[in-house]
């Protein structure tokens, strides 16, 4: 499989579902301070590193309207001082130490953290818990910083064609939920963030009830547990915190159809996106399913690649993606890069043609099989990485699933049945529920020619 | 995603081990060397290979050749076709990567040590055995294709394209390992068989070994697992001839946000005043918030995401490079200030406490790399490609603390001069133009 070199963000997302599956209880400690505080303590004593990780319960989804990208604006500011602490001083302090620091914003979720010699543990505590609280932000860092995020902007997406369908795709899948608004915001109303909102933001959400500590690396849960109680203990609970509640999806009736054309696509493509449901806490066999559905269509060993690229020669790649961890309603995809001389009209038939055999000769078992050994190997090799873990950890926790969701999913996948995962494909690959899209040059029709690099669905996840 | 997408080089650095982390030096029955990290906790092993030379032993007029054979080995060998192959992968839930450099083609593999002896055997089978089958390079074929095409239209690719041809002459170095639409499309199955011959011999690699396993068990693997590859292979190429000159190359392409890359000369890992350069390199644009480049360039002014510079030390050329990405409206600004603290740094050198804070980072962030099986693998195959000794790990934070204030300013002067910098950009920037 030469492409995954190169195809690297989609490939991922096909990766991400059955390979983090870890069953790590015996690593894992959790607890909650009086205050509301969760606190997760996996333990990796092979080297004398620890990660702290600050969770919030909050990301661009929570965003009021008109002032799309301040979530992750703030995650921004964050680094821009508190009393006591001077503007960059933070990460001045990390470095100093011997350590890195950074932050992400999703949808769901703004997560920052420090990765530093053990024995550090104490200051990074003490200078997270201070900007729980205590940031304090000036006009003039607040205008320069503006710019800094339109330059992300300017790089992340406008520079990149794949990266623009995305966010129309994104848009015309929901209808309702904000899932259909860009992370990191539309320009217009990124050039307008205040200083005010980003503190208005900040207070509204910013709690030790809203916020999720994961300690991951050398250490134990008893210092954990002292040391949290010390310096995130005495912050007081939001008591205006309430539920987290966002507009939802209403019945999806109309299949909808884009084609954007820009010159600076080399490799046309065409990619399907199908609302589905995410992991719930309690309930995750549906997402269970899916995550197995995306197993057997996606990846080289997939039928998508088996099909269109080895036997039919269709297509240079074609996989699948879905990724469960999500608060809201999330997508399963498929999607195809086109070999020469194919047009995505006859790509799109071919995927849509594999997808209709699949639904008719149900599950293989072996390839079923084959999938849930990776799995459970999968548990193995986690452990080898306690940055991932405290990751995928978080991830759930500020997603609406619990410690034992997280420790149950193993076993819920491997208990899947081939007739769930058909049931499951049945009810998601419903095209009423879908956006499929066609990204050409513009003097393409539909896209001959030419072979192809494809875009990521935008992974959404955003790096100070 | 993590802090930055660091220029891949910058990992250059990632030099050694650190004194905790106990290294082995393995030698088979047959005579194949490789280091070793016992750590039987998780019941695994990386395996991670190099092979000196990479794509740079691509032959005249058949370049990418050898990538198109690294991106062949896992889609037909022995008996298997690519999705046989694919499915005894999964089967035994082990996982191999197989990638290419202008310098070394590098194997990593992982295996569980309930089936270790069969996924040797699978790998074996893919680096012994390979059949490439004309379809897999037809289907391979379509997708290199695929990625030369989407270069072209990449404003990234497209200045590290321009500057290669412009810094590297006649050598491997100035063209893609991708090989042009026209070279992989002349590409037969003979030459993929003698690229193959060309990298793949057995007295050129270097192994790292990671996880659940003996010594003694290693010394078997290596045979079974190497033992009948050739030895020999093609003729290294020689040191690039840097053809670099100073100014401003604008390549207009239209796009919202110009991509920069900029470069002069460099030194090699093995200059004595290397160690010196690292740590200045670390103050000026070594990756962190706390650079120079980062604070006038983002923190100040907000002309850009993000800014760096990095030492690039490539077995046949070193360069001092950099690397910014700012709107068209905003970027002649950038490369000014940019230019502006290159000069500042080579006239005034550091301060006493930058120096210290740098240290300080750099010492401490060293250990903290060696964190997981694969991760040490993999910087243990990277040391052995750079020459470095065994021992190397355990002495490297007191190189870095024995550098004095004057061996930084000393090399900043000496090195660092902004108008000797070439600088590629990519876009439609106002107020920029090609020189000569």
């Amino acid at each position: 499989m030469y492409l995954r070199l190169v195809a690297g963000a989609l490939a991922l997302a096909v990766v991400t579902g059955p390979a983090r599956a870890a069953d790590t209880a015996d690593q894992v400690t959790d607890f909650k301070l009086d205050n509301g505080l969760e606190v997760v303590v996996i333990e990796d004593h092979r080297a004398p590193v620890v990660v702290q990780m600050v969770w919030y319960k909050v990301g661009a989804a929570d965003e009021q309207p008109g002032v799309s990208g301040i979530a992750h604006f703030l995650e921004h500011l964050m680094f821009k001082g508190t009393d006591t602490m001077k503007a960059g001083e933070f990460s001045a302090t990390v470095a100093a130490n011997g350590g890195s620091d950074n932050a992400f914003t999703t949808q769901d979720y703004t997560a920052y953290f420090q990765r530093v010699a053990a024995d550090r543990l104490p200051l990074m505590m003490k200078m997270e818990s201070d900007r729980m609280t205590h940031l304090k932000l000036t006009p003039d860092v607040v205008d320069t910083e503006r710019q800094v995020i339109l330059e992300e902007r300017a790089m992340r997406i406008d520079s990149n064609p794949q990266a623009l369908f995305g966010e129309q795709l994104n848009a015309a899948q929901y209808l309702n939920s904000p899932y259909g608004i860009p992370v990191i915001g539309w320009r217009q109303e990124m050039e307008k963030l205040s200083l005010k909102e980003a503190t208005d933001f900040y207070h509204k959400y910013y709690a030790p009830n809203d916020a999720v500590l994961v300690v991951a690396g050398d250490v134990t849960p008893d210092k954990v547990k002292e040391l949290a109680q010390k310096y995130y203990g005495p912050i007081p609970a939001n008591p205006d915190l309430g539920p987290r509640m966002r507009p939802q999806e209403p019945p999806q009736l109309a299949e909808r159809r884009l084609t954007m054309r820009d010159a600076r696509v080399a490799q046309p493509y065409v990619t399907r996106s199908y609302l589905a449901p995410e992991r719930d806490a309690g309930d995750q066999q549906k997402a269970a399913a899916l995550t197995l559905l995306s197993g057997l269509l996606g990846g080289t060993t997939g039928k998508l690649y088996e099909d269109l690229v080895v036997k039919q020669k269709l297509a240079v790649y074609a996989s699948s993606y879905y990724s469960g961890t999500s608060y809201d309603d999330t997508t399963f995809g498929v999607y195809g890069v086109p070999a020469p001389g194919v047009t995505l009209e006859q790509l799109e038939a071919g995927i849509d043609k594999v997808l209709a055999q699949f639904l008719k000769d149900g599950v293989n078992q072996e390839d079923l099989d084959r999938l849930k050994m990776q799995i459970r190997a999968g548990q193995i090799y986690d452990r080898d990485d306690v940055d991932g873990l405290a990751r995928m950890y978080g991830a759930a926790l500020t997603s609406g699933l619990t410690v034992k969701d997280v420790q149950d999913w193993p076993e819920i996948l491997d208990k899947t049945t081939p007739a769930q995962i058909l049931a499951a494909a049945k009810e998601v690959l419903n095209r009423d529920h879908s956006v499929t899209g066609y990204l050409t040059p513009p003097d393409s029709d539909t896209g001959t020619d030419a072979p192809a690099r494809v875009a990521a669905p935008t992974s959404g996840e955003l790096t100070r | 995603m993590i802090r930055f997408v660091l220029p891949v080089l910058f990992s250059l650095v990632a030099l050694p081990a650190l004194a905790e982390v106990h290294i082995q030096k393995v030698t088979s029955p047959g005579g194949i060397t490789a280091w070793l990290v016992e750590e039987h906790s998780i019941p695994f092993t990386a395996l991670d290979m190099q092979f000196a030379g990479g794509a740079s032993l691509d032959l005249p007029g058949k370049r990418g050749a050898t990538n198109l054979m690294t991106g062949l080995l896992e889609e037909g060998s022995g008996k298997m076709d690519s999705q046989q192959f694919a499915k005894a992968e999964d089967d035994l839930a082990a996982s191999f990567n197989y990638d290419v450099g202008d310098d070394t083609l590098s194997v990593s593999a992982r295996f569980l040590s309930e089936n270790r002896d069969k996924a040797v055997d699978l790998l074996r089978q893919s680096l012994v055995e390979p059949t490439f089958p004309q379809d897999a390079i037809d289907r391979v074929r379509e997708q290199v294709l695929s990625i030369i095409a989407s270069n072209k239209q990449d404003p990234g690719k497209i200045a590290s394209t321009t500057f290669d041809k412009e810094a590297f002459g006649d050598h491997p170095y100035a063209t893609s390992l991708n090989g042009t639409e026209e070279s992989v499309k002349a590409l037969n199955r003979d030459d993929i068989v003698t690229a193959w011959k060309n990298v793949m011999v057995k007295d050129r690699v270097n192994i790292a070994a990671v996880g659940d396993i003996t010594p003694e068990q290693l010394g078997k693997l290596l045979d079974r697992l190497l033992g009948d590859l050739p030895t020999g292979g093609a003729a290294l190429p020689g040191d690039a001839k840097l053809t670099l000159t100073p100014g401003v190359t604008v390549v207009p392409y239209d796009t919202p946000q110009a991509q920069v890359i900029w470069a002069q000369k460099g030194l090699d890992l093995n200059d004595p005043d290397f160690f010196p350069a690292y740590i200045l390199n670390t103050i000026l644009g070594g990756g962190s918030f706390e650079s120079r480049l980062m604070k006038e360039v983002r923190v100040k002014r907000g002309l850009t995401y993000g800014v760096y510079s990095y030492l690039v030390d490539r077995d046949h050329a070193d360069l001092w490079m950099g690397s910014v990405a700012s709107s068209n409206d905003k970027v002649a600004e950038a490369i000014k200030v940019i230019k502006d603290q290159w000069g500042e740094i080579a006239k005034n050198g550091v301060t006493a406490e930058e120096l210290a804070n740098a240290k300080k980072y750099m010492t401490g962030e060293y250990p903290l790399r060696f964190d997981g099986n694969g991760t040490i693998a993999s910087i243990l195959v990277g040391m052995q490609h750079d020459g470095m000794p065994i021992d190397y790990p355990a002495s490297r934070n007191d190189k870095i603390d024995a550098v004095t204030l004057a061996d930084v300013n000393r090399v900043a002067k000496e090195y660092l001069d902004p108008d000797k910098l070439r600088f590629v950009v990519v876009g439609q920037p106002e107020g920029l133009k090609s020189t000569d």
